[in-house]
């Protein structure tokens, strides 16, 4: 057998049982559970109290009084070896996606121009990021790490963003849609 | 500004293993996180279900052993409703998640990294608006940083164990209804 990062595909349930792996790796390291968005929001949180320490005051007054300042921490190199893990994974396998702008479902409703493309994941990213920290948590946070744990409020999101997802799909594209995924 | 550098050496590694499981996965992909939204392919459940079943064990195993923390967020009704609500409409627009949009970034996909700017700027909206969110944000009941067995006054072990069989269960009911060798084609 080959190398197992050359192939394109691996089993979901290995992929699955990899991840649940890794989530005790993580506890038993980092005392920490695998989240993407908390990095996300101390990004912009430090960036903005460098360039408007205005429009942060309030949220950094309730982050000290959580002990939670925002900084560069492990979450934050996290997201950064979800890209180069991705990257180097596409390239041993060939599985680069550079060429396809737009995916085939959205080509089949939308046409296969770029920019309309662009400004849906753009409105798509913002609304997902506002809501997930609102929540306080994304598919990996919550769905995943959350549920884990038997957190509450991970069994109340998870079915939430499956439900109002699903919901949102068929809106957009309809039974239709189903023919082009 | 920085963790330890143990800790962000630890991450780096975390999240390396994370993206190539991810994009191993096809998750990475819109096409698969759309297919289990039009309930066609159902590879994200697959691998969420095997993920919850796997770690629910052990972590518990980690936490009641006191090797390891719970870390969990607290149930706020409202932030958790309606930000699950908005997370959910953004997420089948954008076609990507925000761990999968990372890895789709990996992968050299255009669009994802237009939809992470997108996402950077909600984050930023969130840290800005924060005044005017956190009203609404505990305008419904809290129940606080509880889990399922503090919640019904139960047992962890009860749960962690009931957890993992019944999502075994799941498994083995969508194996047979979408086998995997539908979902692989791709």
């Amino acid at each position: 057998m080959g190398n197992p990062l050359s192939l394109k595909h691996w089993s979901p349930y290995l992929v699955g049982a990899g991840i649940g792996v890794l989530s005790w790796f993580s506890f038993a390291t980092a005392d920490k559970p695998i989240g993407i968005t908390t990095a996300f929001e101390y990004t912009t949180a430090l960036a903005e109290s460098a360039a408007a320490p205005y429009l942060v005051q309030s949220y950094l007054a309730e982050q000290t009084k959580k002990g939670k300042e925002p900084k560069i921490d492990w979450e934050w190199m996290l997201v950064l070896g979800v890209f180069l893990g991705a990257y180097v994974s596409s390239k041993m396998s060939g599985d680069r996606m550079v060429q396809e702008r737009v995916p085939p479902l959205w080509r089949w409703r939308f046409g296969d121009k770029p920019i309309l493309r662009y400004g849906g994941a753009f409105a798509g990213g913002f609304i997902m990021m506002l809501g997930a920290r609102i929540a306080q948590g994304c598919t990996s946070g919550h769905a995943i790490s959350g549920a884990l744990q038997l957190a509450l409020a991970s069994w109340i999101f998870a079915p939430i963003i499956f439900i109002v997802g699903i919901a949102t799909a068929f809106l957009i594209y309809g039974k239709e849609g189903r023919a082009h995924v | 500004m920085f963790e330890d550098p143990y800790q962000l050496v630890l991450g780096l590694v975390t999240g390396f293993v994370f993206g190539v499981l991810l994009q191993k996965g096809q998750v990475s992909k819109f096409q698969t996180i759309m297919g289990q939204l039009l309930l066609k392919d159902w590879t994200v459940l697959k691998i969420m279900v095997t993920a919850i079943a796997v770690g629910t064990i052990g972590v518990h195993v980690l936490v009641l052993g006191e090797q390891a923390s719970l870390h969990i967020q607290a149930a706020a009704l409202a932030r958790v409703i309606f930000g699950g609500i908005m997370f959910g409409i953004g997420l089948a627009i954008f076609g990507l998640c925000p761990g999968t949009s990372v890895a789709a970034c990996g992968e050299g996909r255009r669009d994802a990294i237009v939809g992470v700017i997108g996402m950077l700027l909600g984050a930023g909206t969130y840290v800005a608006a924060f005044s005017v969110l956190d009203p609404f944000m505990k305008s419904m009941p809290d129940y606080g940083k509880v889990t399922l067995p503090q919640f019904t006054g139960t047992t962890p072990w009860l749960w962690a164990i009931g957890v993992a069989v019944i999502m075994t269960i799941v498994l083995m009911m969508l194996e047979r209804i979408h086998p995997q060798d539908l979902d692989a084609k791709r």
